[in-house]
C-alpha cells in the first residue's frame, strides 16, 4: 500500500545522514533499515493487538466447538472406557474362527458390567453399541440385571459360611492402611471435612491382586460418587468373586504365610473355598442372553475397542465396518446417499430457480433510473430484511391445503376444490419457499455486477448488426457471468446447510440433511454420527467457500445497501 | 434519451384489438371464478374494446373519461357481486381507461429509442410484466401476513367476511393473545435481554478487530480475515451443533451467557464485513492531522475517527441484532426452555399448535424490520455524504 512510504516520516525523521561506512543512518544513529523494520514491527504488533481479542473471542465461542464437532465424528472411548478388561482380553481372538471367545474373556466381561452397572454406565454403552449392532442396547441391559446374580453365587457362599465376612467394617480393617482406618473412624460426615481417601494397606496389592485391584474402583466409587461413608459400606458381589479368585489363585501359598488382620478368618475361608460352588461365567451369560455365545456381538465389541473410529463417516456414507474392510450397507439400510444427493439436487433446483428469478429483476434494476430502481430495491431489500421465520410462516399459510394460493386457485376455477394442491410437507414447499427466501441473496451480487456494466456496450452491439439476442448473449451476459457465479455459490452455500425451512414445510420428503443432523442430536443421541455429517456437509461448503473466495474475494462481500 | 421518440395517436384497430385482448384475459378469470371461461373472454374482450372506442372517440376527455370508467365498472361490480366487486370493479375500470388512452396517444413509445421495432416494444412491456411479477411473488408473503393477522376467526386464510370488508371478520384479537400470553411475553422479554447483550459484544470486540484489519501491515491478514468470517459461512446447523456439544462440555450450555455468546459470535462477521467496508474510505492523513496538532491516540479515536465510522459502526450493529433477534436454530440447541426467544416460540408454534398468534408476531416484526431499513438507508446517506467531505 502506498500508505508505507507515508508513515515513514512519523517513525523516523528524514534526519538520517550519511556516515563514512555509506550507510543511511536514522538520528539516533542506528541503521535506517534496521530503524524502518523496528517501525513496521511495532506496527504489526499495534494491529495484532487489536485484533487479538476478538481473534481469541472467536476461537473461543465458534472456533473450538467446531473442533470438538470434528473430534467427536472420530472419538470412540466409551468402549475401552466400559470395557476396558474385556477388549484387552478380546484382542488376540480371532473372529474369522466363528468360536466364541474363551472363558477370560467372560470373566473379563463380568468383572466390566459389573463396575458399569453399578456406575450405570452400561446402559449408555449399549445405545452407543446399538448403532453398530441392533439388539445391543437390551442385551446390555439385560447383562447388567444378570451380572449381580452371578457375583451373589460366592457372596452368599462366603457369608453363610462366617459372618464375618458380611459386614464393610471388615474388610476396610482388613484391606485399609492402619493411618486410613484411624482417620476414617474420626470423620464426621456433619463436620463437612472432605471423606479421607482409601488408602490400600502394604502388601495386599500382592497377596490380593484382583481383589485389591476390585476395591480400589469401589471405594473410589463409594467415596466419590455415591458418596457415602465407605467404612460402613458394604462391598459388592464383585469383591467377592475376586475374593475368591485370590484364594484360589496363583498367590495361595502366599496368603497361607498371612498373618495380618483377619488372618484366622481368612485361613478358615481359604479351607472353605476349596468346596465352594463356582459360577461358569460363559454359561451364565449364554444364560442371560443366547447373543452372548455368539459371534457378533464380541466382532462388534472388538471392531469398536480403539480409541477412535471411522465408523460414524462410514455410517455417514451407508458403509459399515465388516470382517474384510469396509463394505456397503444392505440396500434397505441405506439412507444418507440419498438424503445427500437430494440435499444436492433440491440446493441445486433452489439456486436454478434463483437465477431465474433473479437475473431480470437484477437486470431491471440496473438499467432502470436511480430513483426507480431505489424505490424497487425496497421490494427486494424488505423480504431481505423480515425475520426468517416471519417468511416461512407467511409460505406455511399461503400454501397449506386451505392456505391462500389454494383458495385463490380454487376460486378461479383453475383446480378442482376436492383436488387442492399439495404445495406443502413436500419438495415442492421447501423449494418455493427457499426460492422466495434465498432470492435477495442472488439479486443484490447480481445487481452490483451488472451496474458496472455499461449500457452503451448493447447499444454498440446493435448499431453493428447484431441480433437483440445476439447482443444480449455474446456481449452482456459474459460480462454478467462474476455476478452470477458469486450469487449462485451464495444462494448454494446458504441453501445446502438450511434447516428451519425444510422443517416446518419441507414434511419428509422436502427435508435436508441437516434436519438428520438436528434428529440425531435431539432424538435419537446418535451424536457421533450427527458429528460424522455435519463434518461432511462442512467439507462441501468449506470446499464451495474456497471456490466463492477465489472467484469473488471473500473482502467483497456485500450487504444488501 | 428519454422523450427523444416524436409520438403519435395510434389507430384504432390498434389500441381497440389490445384492450379488448386485455380485456379478454381479465374476463378469462372473472368468467372461470363464474363458471364459464369461454363467456368470460368474450364478454370481457366485446366489453373493454367497446369501452376503450368509447372513450377515445365518444368522450375524448382523458380525466372525465377515466373517472366515469372507474365509476361505471364500480357500480356493474357492486350489483354483480357486493363490496368485494365494487372494489375489483373499480381498480379494472381504472386500469382500462388509463390503458385506453396510454396507447391512443402512443405514449407507451415515449420513453423508448425510436429506433424500436414493434417487436421489440412488445418484448420490452411484457420483461416488465415479468419483472414486476417476480417483484409480487418477493413481496406477496410479507402483505398477505398483515391483513390475516387481523382474522377474527381461528383461520389462516381470509374468510368470507373479510373479502366483504364486514368489520365483523376483523379483530385484534391474534394482538390481545400474543400481549396476554406469559409464553409470549416471556419469549419477548428473552429476545430483548439477549440480542442487545451479543450485539453489544460484537460491535466492542468487532470494531476494534476491524480498525486493526484495516492497519497497512497486518500479518496473516487473510487466515485472520477467514476466521472472523467464518460463523457466517459455516451453516448454522453445524454451528449450532458444535457449540452444543463444546457448551455442555463446558457448562454454558441452557444458560443465558451461553446463548449471548453463541450470537455475538454469529454477529461478528457482519460487524467485521461493515465496519472494515467504511474504513476503506477513510482518510488516514486526518488522524495524523490531528496528531499533529497535539491529540493523543485515544482522544484522536473518539474525536475524529470515531464519529465518522460510526454509521458503519452502527449498521454492522443493527446486522448483529437482525442477526440475534432472528436467530433460532443455534437458541434451539444452545438455549434451554429458560432462554426461549421469540423466533423460538414461533418455530414450536409452526411446528406443534400452530395458532394466528404466530401472524400478529410476524406484522409486528415486518414492522420492526422496516423500521431498521429505514435506519440503515438513512446510515447510508448520511455515510455517503460524510465521505464526499473527506479527500479520497
Amino acid at each position: 500500500m502506498s500508505d508505507v512510504t507515508e508513515t515513514i516520516p512519523q517513525d523516523s525523521p528524514e534526519q538520517g545522514r550519511k556516515k563514512s561506512d555509506g550507510k543511511i543512518r536514522a538520528a539516533d544513529g542506528t541503521s535506517l533499515k534496521r530503524s524502518l523494520n523496528r517501525a513496521l514491527r511495532r506496527q504489526k504488533l499495534r494491529a495484532l493487538i487489536l485484533i487479538a481479542p476478538l481473534l481469541i473471542f472467536v476461537l473461543v465461542t465458534f472456533i473450538a466447538p467446531i473442533a470438538d464437532m470434528l473430534f467427536r465424528s472420530v472419538e470412540n472411548q466409551i468402549v475401552a472406557q466400559t470395557l476396558p478388561r474385556t477388549t484387552d482380553a478380546l484382542a488376540d481372538w480371532e473372529a474369522a474362527s466363528g468360536q466364541a471367545p474363551g472363558a477370560p474373556v467372560y470373566k473379563a466381561l463380568y468383572e466390566d458390567i459389573f463396575i458399569a452397572q453399578e456406575r450405570k454406565l452400561h446402559t449408555r454403552l449399549g445405545s452407543r453399541l446399538n448403532y453398530e449392532l441392533t439388539g445391543a442396547s437390551s442385551l446390555f441391559r439385560k447383562s447388567g440385571r444378570g451380572v449381580g446374580d452371578m457375583g451373589e453365587v460366592y457372596q452368599d457362599q462366603f457369608e453363610d459360611f462366617d459372618d464375618f465376612w458380611k459386614m464393610g467394617e471388615n474388610w476396610n480393617a482388613f484391606l485399609g492402611s492402619d493411618e486410613w482406618l484411624a482417620e476414617i473412624q474420626a470423620w464426621d460426615k456433619a463436620s463437612g471435612d472432605d471423606q479421607p481417601a482409601f488408602e490400600m494397606r502394604d502388601g495386599m496389592e500382592e497377596l490380593f491382586p484382583q481383589t485389591a485391584a476390585k476395591y480400589e474402583i469401589f471405594a473410589d466409587f463409594v467415596q466419590y460418587e455415591d458418596e457415602d461413608n465407605l467404612y460402613k459400606e458394604d462391598p459388592w458381589a464383585l469383591i467377592y468373586s475376586s475374593f475368591y479368585d485370590d484364594l484360589t489363585g496363583p498367590t495361595a501359598t502366599q496368603i497361607a504365610a498371612y498373618d495380618g488382620p483377619a488372618a484366622a478368618q481368612i485361613k478358615a475361608a481359604t479351607a472353605a473355598a476349596a468346596d465352594f460352588e463356582t459360577v461358569d461365567y460363559a454359561a451364565a451369560f449364554a444364560d442371560v442372553d443366547k447373543d452372548w455365545a455368539e459371534t457378533p456381538i464380541w466382532e462388534t465389541i472388538q471392531t469398536y475397542s480403539g480409541p477412535f473410529t471411522n465408523g460414524y463417516f462410514l455410517n455417514a456414507v451407508d458403509m459399515q465396518k465388516s470382517p474384510d474392510g469396509a463394505e456397503l450397507r444392505p440396500e434397505n439400510q441405506r439412507v444418507y446417499g440419498t438424503l445427500f444427493l437430494r440435499t444436492l439436487f433440491m440446493s441445486l433446483m433452489i439456486t436454478g430457480s434463483c437465477i431465474l428469478l433473479g437475473y431480470p429483476v437484477a437486470w431491471l434494476l440496473a438499467n432502470l433510473p436511480a430513483r426507480t430502481a431505489n424505490l424497487l430495491m425496497i421490494l427486494v431489500l424488505l423480504p431481505f430484511w423480515t425475520s426468517l421465520l416471519v417468511r416461512t410462516s407467511a409460505w406455511k399459510v399461503m400454501l397449506q391445503q386451505q392456505g391462500v394460493i389454494n383458495d385463490t386457485l380454487v376460486w378461479l376455477g383453475i383446480v378442482d376444490n376436492f383436488n387442492r394442491l399439495a404445495l406443502i410437507n413436500n419438495q415442492t414447499g421447501t423449494i418455493i419457499a427457499m426460492t422466495h427466501i434465498l432470492l435477495p441473496f442472488m439479486i443484490l451480487p447480481l445487481y452490483s455486477v451488472m451496474a458496472t456494466i455499461p449500457p452503451a456496450f448493447l447499444r454498440a452491439a446493435k448499431s453493428l448488426g447484431a441480433t437483440n439476442w445476439t447482443a444480449f448473449w455474446r456481449v452482456y451476459f459474459p460480462q454478467s457471468v462474476p455476478g452470477i457465479g458469486a450469487g449462485s455459490i451464495l444462494v448454494f452455500i446458504l441453501s445446502i446447510g438450511y434447516y428451519i425451512t425444510p422443517e416446518i414445510v419441507g414434511g419428509t420428503t422436502g427435508t435436508f440433511i441437516s434436519n438428520r443432523i438436528a434428529y440425531h442430536i435431539s432424538s435419537s443421541l446418535n451424536w457421533g454420527l450427527a458429528a460424522a455429517l455435519g463434518a461432511i456437509l462442512l467439507a462441501v461448503v468449506l470446499a464451495l467457500y474456497w471456490a466463492y473466495d477465489k472467484i469473488v474475494g471473500i473482502d467483497n462481500v456485500k450487504l444488501g445497501g | 434519451m428519454t422523450a427523444l421518440t416524436p409520438i403519435s395517436r395510434t389507430p384504432v384497430s390498434f389500441y381497440a384489438s389490445v384492450v379488448a385482448a386485455a380485456g379478454a384475459l381479465a374476463g378469462l378469470f372473472v368468467g372461470t371464478a363464474q363458471g364459464s371461461g369461454l363467456l368470460g373472454i368474450i364478454v370481457g374482450a366485446i366489453a373493454m374494446g367497446a369501452l376503450a372506442f368509447v372513450l377515445t372517440q365518444v368522450i375524448k376527455a382523458e380525466k372525465p373519461g377515466i373517472w366515469g370508467s372507474v365509476v361505471l365498472l364500480a357500480v356493474i361490480g357492486f350489483l354483480l357481486g357486493g363490496i368485494p366487486a365494487l372494489v375489483i370493479g373499480a381498480l379494472f375500470g381504472w386500469f382500462f381507461a388509463w390503458f385506453s388512452f396510454w396507447l391512443y396517444e402512443g405514449r407507451y413509445r415515449r420513453k423508448l429509442p425510436p429506433y424500436l421495432t414493434p417487436g421489440q416494444v412488445l418484448w420490452h412491456f411484457v420483461f416488465r410484466v415479468i419483472c414486476g411479477a417476480i417483484l409480487v411473488f418477493l413481496i406477496t408473503p410479507i402483505l398477505v401476513v398483515m391483513p390475516l393477522s387481523f382474522n377474527a376467526e381461528n383461520f389462516f386464510t381470509f374468510t368470507p367476511e373479510m373479502l366483504r370488508f364486514d368489520p365483523a371478520g376483523y379483530s385484534l384479537k391474534h394482538y390481545r393473545a400474543f400481549f396476554n400470553s406469559s409464553d409470549w411475553q416471556n419469549a419477548l422479554r428473552n429476545s430483548v435481554m439477549i440480542a442487545p447483550a451479543a450485539t453489544l459484544l460484537s460491535v466492542g470486540f468487532g470494531t476494534l478487530a476491524a480498525i486493526g484489519l484495516s492497519q497497512p501491515h497486518v500479518p496473516f491478514r487473510r487466515a485472520i480475515m477467514a476466521i472472523l468470517i467464518s460463523p457466517m459461512i459455516v451453516p448454522l446447523i453445524i454451528s449450532a451443533a458444535g457449540m452444543y456439544f463444546f457448551y455442555s462440555r463446558i457448562g454454558l450450555q441452557g444458560t443465558y451467557i451461553g446463548v449471548v455468546l453463541a450470537h455475538a459470535a454469529l454477529g461478528i462477521p457482519f460487524v467485521i464485513i461493515t465496519v472494515t467496508a467504511t474504513l476503506v474510505g477513510f482518510d488516514r492523513s486526518l488522524t495524523r492531522a490531528a496528531a499533529n496538532m497535539g491529540a493523543s491516540p485515544i482522544r484522536t479515536f473518539f474525536k475524529v475517527q470515531m464519529p465518522l465510522i460510526l454509521p458503519g459502526v452502527i449498521s454492522g450493529g443493527l446486522f448483529a441484532f437482525i442477526t440475534s433477534f432472528d436467530e433460532v436454530v443455534v437458541v434451539l440447541f444452545v438455549g434451554s426452555a429458560g432462554q426461549k426467544t421469540l423466533p423460538w416460540q414461533m418455530f414450536i408454534g409452526l411446528r406443534e399448535q400452530i395458532s394466528p398468534t404466530i401472524l400478529a408476531v410476524a406484522t409486528l416484526l415486518v414492522v420492526i424490520s422496516v423500521m431498521l431499513l429505514t435506519t440503515l438507508e438513512l446510515l447510508r446517506r448520511r455515510s455517503e455524504r460524510l465521505r464526499g467531505m473527506s479527500p479520497s
